[in-house]
């Protein structure tokens, strides 16, 4: 990856072109790159105790989108971590949220941030909505080895379309599949149960605040059905990570404002943990 | 088949110095000036998009005059190297001096072995966490590299613009004001003359201005255009 023996940059830096740092890197350090390395045999055996990460809801509000994650990470049947972070900046407007093996995905987060990153510096500009996530498909095919052997990686990608002035959500399937999904989405374990949620909690006209306690009582819901999703650990005083995406760029909701949405929700699901009471005052507000 | 004239190797090395030389000084300036709040890069420049001043990585930024492909090859491997070395290694483990010594040896490289010398010359500047911890290496056409304390002046009559900013600058600046006093240097008699146009202050619309801003969390390089730039410049 350094400069060669000489100490100056080898003649492929300086060669004008590509603007991919994933290009550059897979044919000029290709051994940085560890989704691009064969699966081996044994790949089938580490899927079984590598560490997976669950549930991520993301939600379209006005003017922006919200996404958040719970912080369990799962090996097995045994709890891998209790704090992981699954929810990611991509860039100043938009974040990415990892569902499966933790290890690989963290990793294509972070080439995917580089990548974004890399590209607004070459060319000065910044990439589409639609052409970052397209980038992170072709991450996602580059990983299809290992998937099929069960180290699958699925991403959602959301943030705000600066051209088009609103919100967007994409989803992905392992062989690299985009597909925009229309208000609100959720992948991982807890998937289910947290659609569930956003299907009754979710409604037009939503405002950033509205949207994160939509997500976290979505999150709850997820949490309550699925063993491998967390709640909040109140205990441990360990919420989930709520990053809003709005005109302003990208912003982690702190801990002290997320408690207390966490708080209200678990009010609210005291004595009724269905949470009839938060759909009704969804009802309610539309009517 | 006539043999070659014997040319010295002083008088190639010479040669090819005059020849790079020439070619620098005949570009506009650019200006890079500590300040308090940070590192302020200035040149005039009217385009929008070739741009003389860069963001290379988190904490350092990349100026130079020239010839614009020649820079724009090196800048280009600049970013690609700082993002190399920050995904393999960390992202604080890219440092302006690592990426100083890396384009010292290619300059290097290229003066002695190629027929033509790179017609550039280089800022590669890094902003601290405190004014003491900025760093701004100067590199020339033959790869010779200078740490310099303050503010640098290159291009055309650049001889010109460091006296001025030798005369006005000094340590604790606030950031408007260095701006103010860089854009004051570039428009000097010489300056304007070099550039091809009468003694004139410098309209805000004609100025490529960039900063290094200490107090922006991760990516401190930021542009200043329009409505910003005329509300620093007015002060």
């Amino acid at each position: 990856m350094s400069p060669d023996h000489s100490g100056r940059l080898p003649a492929a830096y300086l060669v004008p072109g590509s603007s991919s740092f994933a290009d550059f890197a897979r044919d000029h350090a290709p051994d940085v790159l560890t989704a691009r390395r064969a699966a081996g045999a044994g790949a089938a055996e580490a899927a079984a105790h590598a560490p997976h990460g669950t549930t991520i809801v993301a939600a379209v509000f006005d003017g922006g989108v919200v996404m958040a994650g719970d912080r369990r990470a799962t090996a097995g049947n045994l709890i891998a971590q209790r704090d992981i972070e699954k929810v990611f900046p991509a860039d100043e407007h938009s974040c990415v949220g990892i569902a499966g093996t933790a290890g690989l995905a963290i990793e294509m987060v972070r080439l995917f941030q580089v990548e974004l990153e890399h590209y607004e510096k070459i060319e000065g500009a910044l990439l589409s909505f639609e052409g970052k996530a397209n980038r992170l498909s072709a991450m996602i095919r580059g990983n299809l080895a290992l998937a099929m052997q069960g180290l699958a990686v699925v991403p959602v990608f959301a943030g705000l379309d600066l051209a088009a002035g609103r919100g967007r959500i994409f989803s992905y399937d392992v062989t690299g599949g985009r597909y925009e999904e229309q208000h609100h989405h959720s992948v991982g374990s807890g998937s289910v149960f947290a659609r569930g949620a956003l299907k009754k909690l979710w409604r037009p006209g939503l405002d950033a605040a509205g949207a994160v306690r939509v997500a976290v009582e979505a999150l709850w819901d997820a949490a309550d059905d699925d063993s491998a999703t967390g709640g909040p650990d109140l205990a441990r005083r360990i919420w989930p990570v709520v990053a809003v995406v709005g005109a302003e760029g990208y912003r982690r909701v702190g801990d002290e404002e997320l408690e207390a949405v966490v708080e209200a929700v678990v009010a609210g699901r005291r004595g009724d943990p269905g949470g009839t009471g938060a759909a009704r005052a969804a009802g309610g507000e539309r009517a | 088949m006539s043999t070659p004239f014997y040319v010295s190797p002083e008088q190639l090395m010479k040669d090819k110095a005059d020849y790079a030389r020439k070619g620098i000084a005949r570009g506009r300036a650019v200006v890079v000036l500590a300040c308090s709040g940070g590192i302020v890069f200035a040149s005039e420049n009217p385009s929008r998009a070739l741009h003389k001043i860069s963001e290379i990585y988190d904490r350092v930024a990349f100026a130079a005059v020239g010839k614009y492909n020649e820079f724009e090859n090196l800048r280009v491997g600049g970013v690609r190297y700082a993002d190399l070395r920050g995904y393999s290694y960390d992202r604080s483990d890219v440092t302006a001096r690592g990426l100083a010594n890396v384009y010292a040896q290619t300059l290097g490289a290229i003066f002695t072995t190629e027929s033509k010398p790179y017609e550039v010359e280089l800022v590669v500047a890094e902003v601290g966490a405190t004014a003491a911890g900025d760093q701004i290496y100067r590199l020339t056409y033959d790869g010779s590299v200078a740490d310099e304390h303050g503010f640098v002046a290159m291009g055309g009559s650049a001889e010109q613009i460091g006296a001025k900013l030798a005369e006005d600058w000094r340590e604790g600046l606030d950031l408007p004001e260095a701006l103010r006093r860089a854009v004051a240097a570039l428009g000097l008699p010489a300056a304007a003359e070099a550039a091809g146009a009468g003694l004139r202050a410098i309209a805000a619309d004609q100025l490529e201005v960039a900063v290094l801003d200490r107090a922006r969390p991760r990516r401190a390089f930021r542009r200043l255009a329009g409505p910003v730039l005329e509300a620093a410049l007015a002060g």
